[in-house]
């Protein structure tokens, strides 16, 4: 599946639940399908600056495709991770650069993306491009 | 003397911001530690500074400059009588303690040597840590640390043995903003003079609850933080005693900080002007004696009476959650308390409680090494103030369980 489609399957879950209290409860349960970093990739320098919980994030590329696996040491953080690498895992480093995200907007995370929530979504976002950006260097 | 009782409802109707709802609940505020709320008398001060006679202090000859100027010095006097300063020059206002802190870390660079000592203690906020450093760095003096205990409390055993003639100075807060530990101050005052050191007391987290007395206490400075007795950001003070404040040289340079300018000479300005270079926080200083009055109309007793009742309170309905921890049980406690549960992290307590319109902190407290201590990537707070209720925390209670329920 491509990216936008992925994210509009993620948007069409949310949207069955009436209030944040589900919203989250399934934001927690989506972060237990967390493709989990290995425990030699969880260093320091994997860590994603600006979030309040730990939050490491690997990336690796197979054939053309780019693979995200990740873990964080709170919950929410997880489920946040998990929603983010279910949408950009998978895919060409180009369209993960491309690829727009105003789908959190659209499941009720909207609160997160300012920049100075301590959660670091927006450096999530960030760091996930940015190991797309040095991937297509690469295949260039 | 006969304690009034604090008429809570009441006093709850002065913080318009108490009564709005957060995330369509109605907001429990239990971040007193981080900022206190404003009443409306203070708002109004502040309204009424840029309504009427908003103007630019001293030196003006005008009726605006004039009645600003009074109203900034009567706070200033405001401050001296709330502390209970000899003088009203030594009272400094700053931007805020971290502000105050810095100033005296500067000052004290003239008076340091190589292999000269600082005592800090374990428990102190960044603000009261990173400064010293910093002026170690530059004098070569050595920073050491006063251990403390499981429970948060200083071990003074340790304390003195740390005192020797190379300790210039030692600094410690009156109260721990990430255990809410009350340090026996009059004690490390007393016992570092007798080595004849200096003792710079951070008071930010003690002055919403204790009242100070600077003489009696006999502490060399003291700093305090308005927006954390009800008043407004940006606005602090530095008690410093005036002998103290007349050695230490000017820490920044301007306006209002001189008596005399030629491009060959300056000559700086008499207390406490010399500390106060540039245009001041007119309006935060003139509220923050509002704010001072505010408190002392409901009186420190009552308020700390109060709070006594609403920690004991939430210690014991908080603690019979199961897996939960309290950071910080000393038996010489303000009203915060710093907790985990047990497997859960602390962002995704704060996070629901937040859902829940309960606003407490999480995080490391800008206290590291307290963190460290007690080896925990950090800690919930709910810190309480005297307009808090005991309904409060049973939502607050109700609250964690939720979450409890949702993260496990």
């Amino acid at each position: 599946m491509r990216i936008e489609e992925i994210q509009n399957e993620i948007v069409e879950e949310f949207a069955l639940f009436d209030d944040w209290m589900q919203r989250y409860e399934y934001m927690i349960e989506l972060g237990k399908s967390l493709p989990l970093i290995e425990e030699q990739y969880k260093t320091e320098d994997n860590i994603i600056k600006g979030c309040q919980s730990k939050v490491w994030v690997h990336a690796e590329l197979e054939e053309d495709k780019l693979v995200f696996t990740a873990d964080s040491d709170a919950i929410i953080t997880k489920g946040i991770i998990a929603i983010l690498i279910r949408a950009f895992s998978n895919q060409k480093p180009m369209d993960i650069i491309e690829a727009n995200t105003d789908f959190i907007d659209k499941i009720g995370l909207k609160d997160h993306l300012s920049p100075t929530r301590a959660n670091g979504l927006v450096s999530m976002i960030k760091q996930l491009k940015l190991y797309a950006i040095a991937y297509q260097t690469q295949l260039n | 003397m006969i304690t009034t009782k604090l008429d809570i409802d009441t006093i709850r109707k002065d913080f318009p911001i108490l009564h709005r709802k957060v995330n369509g609940y109605p907001l429990v505020y239990l971040d007193n530690a981080a900022t206190s709320q404003t009443p409306k008398q203070v708002i109004d001060s502040i309204v009424d500074y840029y309504s009427r006679y908003n103007a630019n202090i001293h030196r003006g000859v005008h009726t605006l400059s004039q009645e600003a100027t009074d109203a900034y010095e009567n706070a200033r006097i405001k401050v001296q009588k709330h502390i209970n300063a000899a003088e009203p020059c030594e009272i400094i206002f700053t931007s805020g303690t971290t502000e105050s802190i810095n100033l005296v870390a500067n000052g004290f660079k003239s008076f340091l040597e190589k292999g000269d000592e600082i005592l800090v203690s374990a428990m102190e906020h960044h603000s009261n840590i990173v400064p010293w450093q910093m002026l170690c760095e530059q004098t070569g003096a050595i920073l050491k640390v006063i251990p403390m205990d499981q429970e948060g409390d200083l071990l003074m055993e340790e304390y003195i043995k740390l005192l020797s003639n190379s300790t210039k100075l030692v600094v410690c807060n009156h109260v721990s903003n990430a255990l809410g530990t009350i340090n026996p101050i009059e004690q490390i005052i007393g016992l570092a003079h007798e080595v004849g050191a200096a003792v710079l007391i951070d008071g930010a987290q003690a002055a919403p609850h204790i009242k100070i007395d600077v003489q009696k206490l006999n502490v060399d400075f003291y700093t305090i933080s308005a927006h954390k007795i009800c008043g407004p950001t940006g606005v602090g003070v530095l008690y410093g005693k005036e002998e103290w404040l007349t050695k230490l040289p000017p820490y920044q340079g301007g306006g209002e900080m001189i008596a005399e300018v030629t491009f060959e000479k300056t000559t700086y300005a008499d207390l406490p002007h010399k500390f106060e270079a540039g245009t001041p926080n007119i309006c935060g200083g003139i509220a923050f004696g509002a704010a001072l009055d505010y408190m002392n109309s409901l009186g420190y007793e009552a308020i700390a009476s109060y709070e006594k009742e609403l920690l004991e309170y939430a210690t014991k309905e908080l603690t019979s959650i199961k897996g939960l921890k309290i950071y910080g049980t000393s038996e010489h406690k303000t009203s915060v308390i710093s907790f985990n549960v047990e497997g859960i992290h602390p962002y995704d307590i704060g996070t629901i409680l937040d859902k829940l319109g309960i606003e407490v902190r999480t995080g490391h407290h800008c206290a590291q090494p307290v963190m460290d201590y007690f080896k925990v990537p950090g800690t919930v707070r709910a810190s309480f103030s005297f307009y808090n209720t005991k309904n409060e925390v049973d939502i607050l209670v109700e609250g964690i369980k939720k979450a409890i329920q949702m993260l496990s």
